[in-house]
């Protein structure tokens, strides 16, 4: 890592931005903090950070609308979704919304550092149980000849990657694995990402539409 | 409604203590048992009083009646603190002691206000002989069960958690068909009553009269008292919502306490040990979870609920954290279930022997086969060598999986972690997706 990261930590909890501040530590340098949605708006455009730990319950309609607010005015800021729901339509909901990643607040204070770093390179980080849903929501085959077929479905290669990172497995180990190297993994778990964003579809919409996201 | 005055402690000693009916120490209308709460006598005390009024002048039944058209029945429901309404409703706790038919007491009451009904007509100057002797009798047991139906559906509708007012069940109450037989009996009783009175007085012509206006005037007063009854229920619809909601925010203060504030309480205690304050703060997090987001209709019996307990049960036995993701899911058919118990037993070896600080559960449920990874970064073993301390492997994990057709690899090395790999083909069972 050539400098720290800029950070901007969003949380509504006043203890948990202390933690997490504590846990960082000197590992990245920390630019602002919010605790509301109009808080988090204000402090991203003026301080143009690196990479913001959003919370995903926020006052003032979630990090989503932060995201909403604030995506297209920092181009260069990426998000981390950050929080103790481990529910399918928060995790989905903040990776539609446009966050690069998505992590428990459980997650060890090096994992963070080591995510941050990742997402502020432009690339995905993919907790195990998020691994889990996209594998869920990817489930099952789909016809052939149909629309935007490259964005509806995993390849091969994807969804053996999306099985490793699911039983736990670091990008590293997961090279390891299958030969390939940490480059291509965090390509391939990019694409995941992208696919995960843009999909229309349709057992994706009906899975989300099963678990109240749309 | 207004809240007990009898429940009330010394900073309302002002309020008047009100006597209520019993709504549990009761046969007839509850009138003895709640004089006897009121006057701090022993029930048996207060019914052997109504017997005696009853067997010298047959003053008894008139006590009896007028108080249970006076007494307004004991509101059982709301007397308890929030915490232990909700844990009774919770099923927690039990209430209070069931009713007992089998007691001789009101058996004894009863047949002595029978008897004393007898005598009270014959006071009257109204033989067996006289002509309004049955129906005065008839008239009066039908009246004492039309009350006594009146205050089941008085319970009924107290006890009920319904949101709505349901006027049907308004009047039979909770008791169904024996209430509705009560309700048809009592109104017989009654009417054949009046029509024997009327016969008795030799125009039998004048029958049909009385009924057409009776009938007539029965309409009449349902029509006018028609808006009344509609706003009333409307108004008890109303407030039994604002009871339910009350009663859902006493729920969750009393899981809180349950849970939370008891963990609080233990983590301070071992404040000294960090292994089990993790271990504590770890249980408590996963129960809030659960409760917090979890489907309460959440099938049980299915792969990924029986992993999910299992894991629960390795983090609070060894103080591991066990992290399990699940994609799809397979009901707990025999094979199914070996899976989850060698999956367990996997997870209670990462946790006890590798001295990773995670374990990580994967089981995907496609649908041609089922797999399950259990998985650490310990310190790893060689698979070619095990020892007798590792017969778990092979009994529990190994030969479990054999037995049900399916298999299950090893892949450990020394500073490697290790991962068991357990499949079952085509499982029989349901895919519970």
């Amino acid at each position: 890592m050539n400098s720290r990261r800029r950070v901007v930590i969003v949380d509504d909890h006043a203890m948990f931005r202390t933690g997490v501040r504590a846990e960082l530590g000197n590992h990245v340098e920390i630019v602002g903090e919010a605790a509301d949605v109009d808080e988090a708006v204000e402090v991203v455009r003026r301080t143009s950070p690196d990479v913001v730990l959003l919370d995903v319950h926020l006052p003032g309609g979630g990090g989503a609308e932060v995201l909403r607010r604030v995506h297209t005015h920092a181009p260069n800021t990426r998000f981390l979704a950050l929080s103790v729901s481990d529910a399918a339509e928060d995790v989905i909901g903040a990776i539609r919304g446009g966050a690069r990643g998505y992590v428990t607040k459980t997650i060890t204070g090096p994992e963070l550092v080591e995510a941050i770093g990742r997402v502020a390179e432009g690339d995905a980080v993919f907790s195990p149980r998020l691994a889990g849903f996209v594998l869920d929501a990817f489930a099952g085959t789909i016809e052939v000849a149909q629309i935007d077929e490259d964005l509806d479905r995993l390849t091969e290669r994807e969804r053996e990657v999306m099985r490793l990172i699911a039983r736990g497995y670091a990008y590293k180990e997961v090279a390891k694995e299958l030969f390939i190297s940490i480059k291509t993994v965090e390509t391939h778990v990019s694409s995941v990402l992208r696919k995960l964003q843009l999909s229309s579809r349709h057992e994706l919409s009906r899975w989300a539409n099963d678990r109240r996201l749309i | 409604m207004e809240p007990h005055a009898e429940t009330a402690g010394p900073a309302d000693a002002l309020t008047p203590r009100r006597a209520t009916r019993s709504a549990e120490e009761r046969y007839l209308g509850g009138v003895a048992g709640g004089l006897a709460a009121h006057l701090g006598l022993p029930v048996l005390w207060v019914r052997g009083a109504f017997v005696l009024l009853t067997v010298l002048s047959g003053f008894g039944v008139v006590l009896y009646a007028g108080l249970w058209l006076m007494l307004p029945l004991e509101h059982e429901v709301e007397e308890a603190p929030q915490g232990i309404a909700a844990a009774t409703r919770l099923g927690k706790r039990t209430s209070r002691l069931p009713r007992r038919l089998d007691d001789m007491g009101p058996m004894v009451a009863l047949a002595a206000l029978a008897v004393g009904a007898l005598l009270l007509l014959r006071q009257l100057g109204i033989g067996f002989g006289s002509g309004f002797f049955w129906p005065l009798l008839l008239a009066t047991i039908g009246v004492a069960l039309l009350w006594r139906q009146a205050d089941e559906a008085q319970r009924a509708r107290w006890a009920s958690s319904s949101a709505r007012v349901n006027p049907l069940q308004a009047v039979l109450g909770g008791g169904g068909v024996a209430s509705a037989v009560r309700i048809f009996v009592g109104i017989a009783l009654l009417v054949s009553a009046i029509g024997a009175l009327v016969a008795q007085s030799g125009n039998v012509s004048l029958l049909d009269d009385v009924a057409v206006t009776t009938a007539l005037g029965l309409v009449g007063v349902g029509l006018i008292v028609w808006p009344w009854v509609y706003r009333l229920t409307s108004d008890l619809t109303d407030e039994r919502r604002a009871r339910i909601r009350s009663q859902e925010r006493a729920d969750v203060a009393a899981h809180l306490h349950d849970s939370v504030l008891q963990t609080l309480t233990l983590i301070q205690k071992q404040a000294d040990d960090p292994r089990m304050v993790a271990t504590l703060a770890r249980a408590q997090e996963r129960d809030l979870r659960s409760w917090l987001y979890d489907d309460p209709g959440r099938t049980v019996d299915t792969l990924s609920a029986a992993l999910r307990a299992a894991a629960a049960e390795v983090e609070d036995s060894h103080g591991v954290p066990v992290e399990v993701v699940t994609v799809g899911d397979r009901a707990l058919s025999p094979d199914v279930d070996a899976l989850a118990k060698a999956a367990r037993e996997a997870m209670v070896n990462a946790a006890r022997h590798s001295g990773a600080d995670k374990v990580d559960v994967f089981a995907e449920a496609g649908p041609e086969a089922v797999e399950v990874f259990v998985r650490d970064r310990g310190h790893g073993f060689d698979p070619g060598d095990v020892s007798s301390d590792r017969l778990g492997v092979r009994n529990s994990i190994i030969g479990r999986m054999q037995r049900h057709g399916g298999e299950a690899d090893v892949r450990s090395g020394h500073g490697e972690g290790t991962e068991i790999r357990l499949s079952l083909n085509r499982p029989a069972g349901e895919d519970a997706r």
